[in-house]
């Protein structure tokens, strides 16, 4: 469980928000909204541990993510606005790298089978930059279906996405929620879940 | 473990063979700044004789810190350092791989054509051995502090300048003992080995501390 209390954090002199508390339970997806510039993505680094807080805590599993350091990496996969994939690279290459990183390397054909079910059947040989924006992403999203992580932050992963890898994508949340897993994501799109529990958290604090 | 250590070293080689003319353009800078000095200050054996060893070895830190500014850039640029700072990982292992090979790419190939080049200054070929010896000792410790200045100018505006304000006065030493061994060793009485002691020593000593210092500017950059 992703526990956090009175968290605050700034960015030059604008207060994004303060006092913000909120827990993240297994089978549990948090849906943090807010319009442009209000601090979604402040939050979501801060609760990777990317970026220092200036106040609060943040826990999970009982103690504190600083503490952890590693061990709470191991249980984490963040998917930001820069997709984490080389351009130079082949989706495979990028894919088996990214498992080898997460200390669970598996076989290629786990990996080609994940690509061709986010419908990349016949670009896994292709060094990345030959593909479209929204190919990238797929790319990336892949990590998704890798992934054992219990805990998914997940930074607008909808963008540039078209209709069929939307669909995918909230599929593959609904399976993280419905295996105990949690989620954090920000994003302007409703996520329909059949299991789990959905929290919503806005974060439109006026500016002072 | 070492098995990612491997992965993100071989995941380096790998990109730097894919996109050649990074590796290759920090050679030729090395090898054309060493052919312009003759060309400027005339043939005289001597003169040149006296020349070569600091020629070579600055012509080494200003190739070194040539391709220092693309040791994380690209990683940055492109949010796959993000991945590397939250992997189940010691962050200072991956950096020591990522420096490790850099230095493959930048050092040892300096190291390598360094005699080929030195034949234009002159020098004896006990000069030109310990000159590669040195070389093979002194360019990964510049990898290495260049590392944690890569690392602290990360994502600035301007950071290649800056980078080298940074770092070019912490290359002295290395500058200092790597061209006087190549100078001592003319000298017949004298002897080089205190020389390599001393590099040898700036070695072990960056081997341990850089990448623990560029993992904490990493994580300061990326903030």
């Amino acid at each position: 469980m992703l526990d956090v209390t009175d968290l605050a954090c700034r960015r030059g002199d604008r207060q994004l928000f303060r006092s913000l508390s909120f827990q993240v339970p297994a089978q549990t997806l948090l849906h943090v909204r807010g319009r442009n510039g209000s601090g979604k993505t402040t939050l979501l680094r801060a609760l990777c541990g990317l970026l220092r807080p200036d106040a609060g805590r943040i826990r999970w599993k009982g103690k504190s993510i600083g503490e952890l350091a590693e061990d709470y990496n191991r249980d984490l996969l963040y998917f930001g606005h820069l997709n984490g994939i080389k351009a130079d690279l082949t989706g495979l290459e990028n894919l088996r790298i990214a498992r080898t990183l997460d200390q669970d390397p598996v076989g290629d054909d786990a990996i080609l089978d994940a690509l061709a079910r986010i419908g990349l059947e016949g670009f896994e040989d292709l060094p990345t930059r030959m593909l479209s924006q929204g190919q990238k992403k797929r790319v990336a999203l892949t990590r998704l279906i890798l992934s054992k992580a219990p805990l998914w932050i997940l930074d607008e992963p909808f963008t540039a996405l078209d209709v069929d890898a939307v669909d995918l994508l909230q599929q593959l949340i609904a399976e993280q929620v419905a295996d105990g897993g949690s989620v954090v994501l920000t994003t302007h799109q409703e996520v329909p879940l059949t299991q789990g529990a959905i929290q919503r958290l806005t974060l439109d604090e006026a500016d002072d | 473990m070492l098995r990612v250590f491997y992965s993100v070293l071989a995941r380096d080689i790998l990109l730097a063979l894919r996109r050649r003319t990074d590796v290759l353009t920090t050679l030729f800078f090395f090898i054309i700044v060493i052919s312009l000095f003759p060309l400027g200050v005339g043939s005289e054996r001597e003169q040149l004789q006296a020349l070569g060893p600091g020629v070579v070895w600055v012509a080494a830190l200003l190739a070194s810190m040539l391709a220092l500014e693309r040791l994380f850039a690209a990683d940055y640029d492109d949010g796959t350092l993000e991945q590397l700072l939250l992997t189940g990982q010691p962050l200072a292992l991956l950096v020591l791989a990522k420096v490790l090979a850099h230095w493959l790419l930048t050092g040892l190939p300096l190291v390598l054509i360094a005699p080929l080049v030195a034949m234009q200054y002159h020098l004896e070929a006990t000069a030109v051995w310990v000159m590669m010896a040195a070389l093979a000792v002194g360019t990964p410790v510049l990898s290495l502090i260049g590392a944690i200045g890569a690392a602290l100018t990360l994502g600035l505006r301007g950071g290649g300048i800056l980078l080298s304000l940074l770092i070019l006065p912490l290359y002295v030493p290395v500058l200092v003992y790597g061209a006087g061994a190549v100078t001592v060793s003319a000298i017949e009485i004298a002897d080089t080995e205190p020389y390599f002691h001393l590099l040898g020593a700036f070695l072990l000593g960056a081997l341990v501390l850089a990448p623990l210092a560029a993992a904490a500017a990493l994580r300061i950059s990326l903030e």
